[in-house]
């Protein structure tokens, strides 16, 4: 039951490095098994490359479980390809059929430049949430858990919200390339939860400067990323990141100085 | 720590004045559709005339006025903007296409709608507003409006410019309406239905009205 | 004498962590400064230490081969993490949470370690909490617990079935925060190939930038490898594709010893393997046999038409179905540990009951619990006084929706079957590995200077891990041990420091600029040249499949002398043909994944052959560990405690030539005793 049926057309992004152009190149893949997971398909298909000698697609993809977040294709117009709630190494091949052409291309926006082939540089995401996706709480500071509680729905909330893999599919399946959604994730878990009070406005404030400095688009609400996100998380986020930031930028002041040492 | 100053630089105040300056022209839209609806009434224009001419007329509402025609330029400008910005986020367009699987078309053209509507509103008031107040001020008086309607929706071209302007006016609401909510960050479980069942009502009602009003005339149903 | 000095504390059990965490040197605020720690590996022992330390003070430089540090495999820990808060008032404690854990490894780990293991345990849940990680929680807002394989009470904290990625978002956040406040460089997209020693003390390390292919020198005072375990030598396991023995295999040739290889996990809840395609196997939390009974038919013919695809699950009656652990193991029932799950399914299996097409699987069905247990008291709930059985199952479906949905979602998706009807098929899969690199107390490998927190080194687990305790270690260890016992060495690190400062040459003033850094440099430039230029014909993942094939077979769930030999002739085989017949692509200057892959797989042929030594050489069976020749009649693992009560500590002297040191593991709190969960 290895080897199977679908023969398959597949049209790939290849591009040397960030510097260079890239281009549309077709392939062909034949004996795919439905049971295999479409990174397994690209992996069958590398294997047939290096037997010619020739250079493998590049592609991020590391724990095919659909949690780490690092797999990132756009497969025939769509982030992590037909299907919802899954990623791209969740998708299988059962969702194609023998002789389906298969679009693939890397993530494309301004903030994720190409690095090669199918790989894209999502580091945009790192100095965001490097800007304020966090509750400044050193180690060993912290009160038992069980002294402040939080109502389930609340903690259930923060929960859904903090689910986001950081894939970037919301960015990939964008019209505009927001990245509003990922923003909006972080923002709404812990603006949610007690302990992320005192820094609630100021994380707002920072963390969308960061994500308009990075060149992300600006988003109109389509939708699309809610649609494409592999772990549902939802636009409900958005509007919530929308009234934080008003909020926020309509209360907060400046800080003074000398009321810390930093 | 500097991010405060950025508010009116910032990606998200930029689309909470979009969907406020939307809301706006959508109060706007109400009345105009409610005043001229009027000529439905089919009374020779009678109640139509005395409501254009109190709209036209009243002092609070000719400020209003000036107020309404900045509020349409923020929104267009901030479109304008916004659009710019956009299409500079992505650099290379993808080669496949399915995004029609994750959003619907309109809420992805909304700078194209909005674009269609602008030329019509050119051409709108190039057929009435303009002409009337240039009477206002050269003559003291308004023109006769309902005349003038009648005179312009003879044309079948331009009936056709008018439907189809109405028709991309539907959709610019179908996503625009629920789309202001969602930028001012009004989202609710609670509410969402409401919001969507209103707007979606309001999109087709609405431009519906304006639409009946050339077809109608042409057609002669109104005298 | 033995080159193994543990460094335990003396004083009693419960006062050694206490009192030497009062003792231990401190650094002073200045000259933290003036010290940069190397961290690599990103997960939750490397992101948290890397956090803490940096919050400490220390220049920190972190580096992972992923793209973000977000992405390292502690992400993907579904089931939970333990601490002994007791919150359930089941009698949990510190002292038994020490049992468990001691008892769950089969009395082949250290006590001091893990006793210190569970008295931070429940600082950590407090830390996470603190950073906002949205742990489960009950209507009356305070935190919830489930219960695991291995013990008796409910000292499991969780976030849905996605515990490791709140956990490690939690320390990620921690460790971004400080790369905002400048008191972190991080170094994602890079990949450690080899440690810098100067006088047999750690002093750097040499990274290749994954996309330029640059090789860079990077000096510290202290090196952390905090780079996770070693499971994909068997190349399908429940590890991330990524996931390596580089870094602790190259500080193994530079002199840390390595521990207890022998010891893998193979956990009993994944799902099965579907053709020669397989990149990956995939887990299915163990918290799953909270409200999962495991069975198999009790008639070989009901197997084979299931097997042959005649009948299904649902056509066999209660009576003709074989609930085995239940049957073997009443007292624990479907939770008893990894180790003994497994194997139980391996026995059934390679007795002719396994269900799926090849024979390799077991069910693990839900109905029972979903409709008598949660069905009915949903019913009760809602004063349904005779419930049908449609609406048993719809009532209790919603509870198992709540607790397991993204599992079952995640079973669905791969396997196409709905787990809400059918019972789910699963096989064990390899997915953890207790063995690592040998440390002391202070977590200090042999090597001065060179640190191994996690599941990189052999450290609190033993022969056999028990679940929700792997996101427990990594964390302790980065949050709470390190950060006191690092001072230990630093601290002779600023005396030294000071003591040199005159001299134009020493270590502090050349860093990078050391000649041994030059040399290791050169070397690692040759071993990547040599890995491209051989040009033969096979691509990497040939040799990876072959050597976890021999890996599987032969040192697997059950291991003999004889295979044990075999296997490390076929792997020399394996080694020789790589060296003749790789085919590398592309070259070393770009972002080469091949490259890469050619690499990990050169160091897994090494590794290979020293965990079939290590197994060899164990004439026991323990946790993980099973050899055939050794067992009950019964069937059940048969310990040897008078000849293998020892941490086996391998020494690499080059040239694939090892030497065995023991640790003599001694046990003062705990009695040794027959591992029993009947």
């Amino acid at each position: 039951m290895s080897s199977g049926n679908m023969n398959l057309t597949l049209k790939i992004w290849r591009q040397k490095n960030v510097s260079t152009a890239g281009k549309m190149v077709s392939y062909q893949v034949t004996d795919i098994s439905p049971d295999m997971s479409f990174l397994e398909m690209l992996d069958v298909l590398n294997e047939q490359l290096i037997q010619k000698n020739e250079e493998p697609i590049a592609f991020d993809h590391d724990c095919r479980e659909g949690i780490c977040g690092m797999c990132s294709l756009y497969i025939n117009g769509r982030p992590h390809g037909p299907g919802s709630g899954i990623t791209t190494c969740q998708l299988h091949m059962r969702s194609f059929k023998d002789g389906d052409t298969i679009i693939i291309e890397p993530w494309r926006a301004k903030a994720f430049p190409v690095i090669k082939d199918l790989v894209v540089d999502r580091s945009a995401f790192d100095r965001i949430i490097a800007k304020g996706g966090f509750i400044s709480v050193n180690t060993g500071s912290a009160q038992d858990a069980n002294n402040l509680p939080i109502p389930k729905h609340d903690a259930d909330e923060a929960f859904n919200s903090a689910a986001c893999i950081g894939c970037g599919a919301c960015v990939a399946a964008c019209v505009n390339s927001s990245a509003m959604l990922f923003v909006s994730a972080k923002v709404s878990q812990l603006s949610l939860l007690p302990q992320g009070q005192p820094e609630r406005k100021q994380r707002a404030l920072d963390m969308v400067h960061q994500m308009d400095v990075e060149g992300f688009g600006s988003c109109s609400n389509t939708g699309a990323c809610e649609a494409e996100c592999p772990k549902g998380i939802s636009i409900e986020n958005i509007a919530r990141l929308n009234r934080e930031y008003l909020i926020a930028s309509l209360t907060e002041k400046e800080p003074k100085k000398g009321s810390g040492d930093n | 720590m500097s991010s405060n100053k950025g508010l009116f630089k910032s990606s998200i105040t930029k689309k909470i004045v979009m969907g406020l300056t939307g809301l706006f022209l959508i109060t706007f839209l109400i009345v105009h559709a409610g005043v001229n609806a009027l000529i439905f009434l089919n009374d020779g224009g009678q109640a139509f005339l005395k409501g254009a001419s109190f709209m036209g007329t009243n002092p609070l509402i000719r400020i209003f006025e000036i107020v309404l025609v900045l509020g349409l330029l923020l929104h267009i400008i901030d479109g304008i903007i916004i659009t710019r910005h956009n299409k500079m986020a992505r650099p290379i367009a993808y080669y496949g296409k399915g995004a029609s699987a994750n959003s619907t078309w309109y809420s992805r053209s909304m700078g194209i709608l909005g674009l269609l509507i602008l030329l019509f509103l050119i051409i709108h008031s190039a057929h009435f507003w303009i002409p009337n107040r240039y009477a206002q001020f050269t003559t003291g008086h308004e023109i006769d409006l309902f005349g003038r309607m009648k005179f312009i929706f003879s044309h079948a071209w331009i009936v056709g410019i008018y439907v189809g302007a109405c028709i991309a006016l539907s959709w610019h609401l179908m996503h625009g309406f629920k789309s202001a909510f969602q930028s001012l960050g009004l989202n609710h479980s609670k509410y969402n239905p409401i919001i969507k069942t209103v707007g979606f009502a309001f999109s087709i009602v609405c431009p519906l009205v304006f639409a009946m009003m050339p077809i109608s005339m042409y057609f002669g149903l109104i005298q | 004498m033995s080159k193994l000095d543990s460094k335990i504390p003396d004083g009693a059990l419960e006062q050694k962590w206490t009192s030497y965490r009062s003792t231990v040197p401190l650094v002073n605020p200045a000259n933290k400064r003036n010290l940069e720690i190397l961290v690599v590996g990103s997960g939750l022992a490397g992101s948290s230490v890397a956090a803490t330390l940096a919050e400490m003070g220390y220049k920190v430089k972190v580096f992972c081969f992923q793209d973000s540090a977000r992405r390292a495999h502690s992400i993907a820990a579904q089931g939970g993490i333990n601490a002994a808060k007791n919150y359930q008032n089941d009698g949990d404690s510190v002292y038994r949470l020490f049992y468990d854990t001691i008892k769950g490894g089969d009395y082949r780990s250290r006590e001091a370690n893990v006793y210190r293991l569970a008295e931070v345990s429940g600082n950590i849940i407090d830390q996470c909490v603190a950073q906002g990680v949205p742990l489960a929680r009950e209507y009356g807002g305070l935190l919830s617990n489930r219960s695991f394989g291995g013990t008796q009470v409910q000292r499991t904290f969780y976030a849905a079935g996605q515990t490791g990625q709140q956990l490690l978002l939690g320390a990620y956040s921690a460790l971004q925060r400080q790369v905002g406040l400048g008191s972190i460089q991080m170094y994602t997209r890079h990949e450690m190939l080899e440690l810098v020693t100067i006088d047999g003390v750690a002093r750097g390390i040499i990274a290749r930038n994954l996309i330029t292919g640059e090789l860079e020198k990077h000096f510290g005072h202290a090196v952390l490898l905090c780079t996770g375990g070693y499971g994909n030598v068997f190349f399908l396991s429940t590890n991330a594709m990524g996931s390596n023995a580089t870094a602790a295999w190259k500080a193994n040739k530079k002199g840390a010893f390595f521990a207890n290889p022998c010891y893998t996990q193979i956990h009993p809840t994944c799902i099965p393997v579907s053709g020669d395609h397989q990149s990956k196997l995939t887990l299915m939390s163990e918290s799953l046999r909270n409200d999962g009974r495991i069975w198999v038919p009790k008639k070989k013919e009901d197997a084979e038409a299931i097997r042959a695809g005649k009948k299904k699950a649902r056509d066999l009656a209660e009576d003709d179905r074989d609930y085995y652990l239940e049957r073997r193991y009443p007292a624990f029932g479907n939770l008893v540990p990894r180790d003994v799950a497994s194997r139980a399914a391996k026995e059934r299996c390679d007795a002719g009951f396994g269900v799926n097409a090849t024979g390799q699987a077991v069910f693990l069905d839900f109905q029972y619990n979903m409709k008598e247990k949660y069905g009915r008291s949903e019913a009760k709930k809602l004063d349904i006084a005779n419930p049908t059985d449609a609406q048993l199952k719809e009532l209790g479906k919603n509870v198992i929706k709540e607790k397991y949905g993204n599992l079952f979602d995640m079973y669905k998706q791969i396997t196409g079957v709905d787990p809400y009807e059918e019972p789910m098929q699963i096989y064990p899969a390899v997915h953890y590995t207790m063995g690592g690199l040998w440390v002391d107390y202070n977590l200090m490998t042999t090597v001065p200077g060179l640190y191994s927190l996690g599941e990189a080194n052999f450290s609190d687990h033993g022969a056999n891990r028990l679940g929700a305790s792997a996101l427990m270690q990594g964390l302790a260890d980065g949050y709470f041990i390190i950060p006191y016992t690092i001072g230990a060495y630093l601290n002779t690190e600023v005396s030294r420091m000071s003591a040199e400062k005159a001299k134009a040459d020493s270590i502090d003033k050349l860093k990078t600029q050391h000649p041994a850094f030059d040399e290791a440099l050169k070397n690692t430039q040759a071993h990547i040249d040599k890995l491209l230029s051989i040009n033969g014909t096979k691509s990497v993942d040939h040799f990876h499949k072959k050597l976890g094939k021999v890996m599987w077979e032969k040192c697997g769930m059950a291991r003999n002398a004889n295979g044990l030999k075999e296997a490390i002739e076929e792997i020399r085989a394996i080694r020789e043909e790589f060296w003749k017949d790789l085919r590398v692509t592309g070259t070393a200057n770009e972002y080469n994944p091949e490259l890469e892959k050619a690499g990990r797989v050169a160091d897994f042929l090494e590794l290979g052959e020293l965990m079939c030594m290590d197994a060899l050489q164990r004439n026991e069976s323990c946790g993980g560990h099973f050899r055939e020749e050794y067992q009950t009649s019964e069937g059940e693992a048969q310990r040897d405690d008078a000849n293998y009560s020892y941490v086996a500590a391998w020494e690499n002297k080059g040239n694939g030539q090892f030497e065995l040191h023991k640790e003599i593991l001694e046990f003062k709190a705990i009695k040794v005793a027959q591992r029993s969960y009947k």
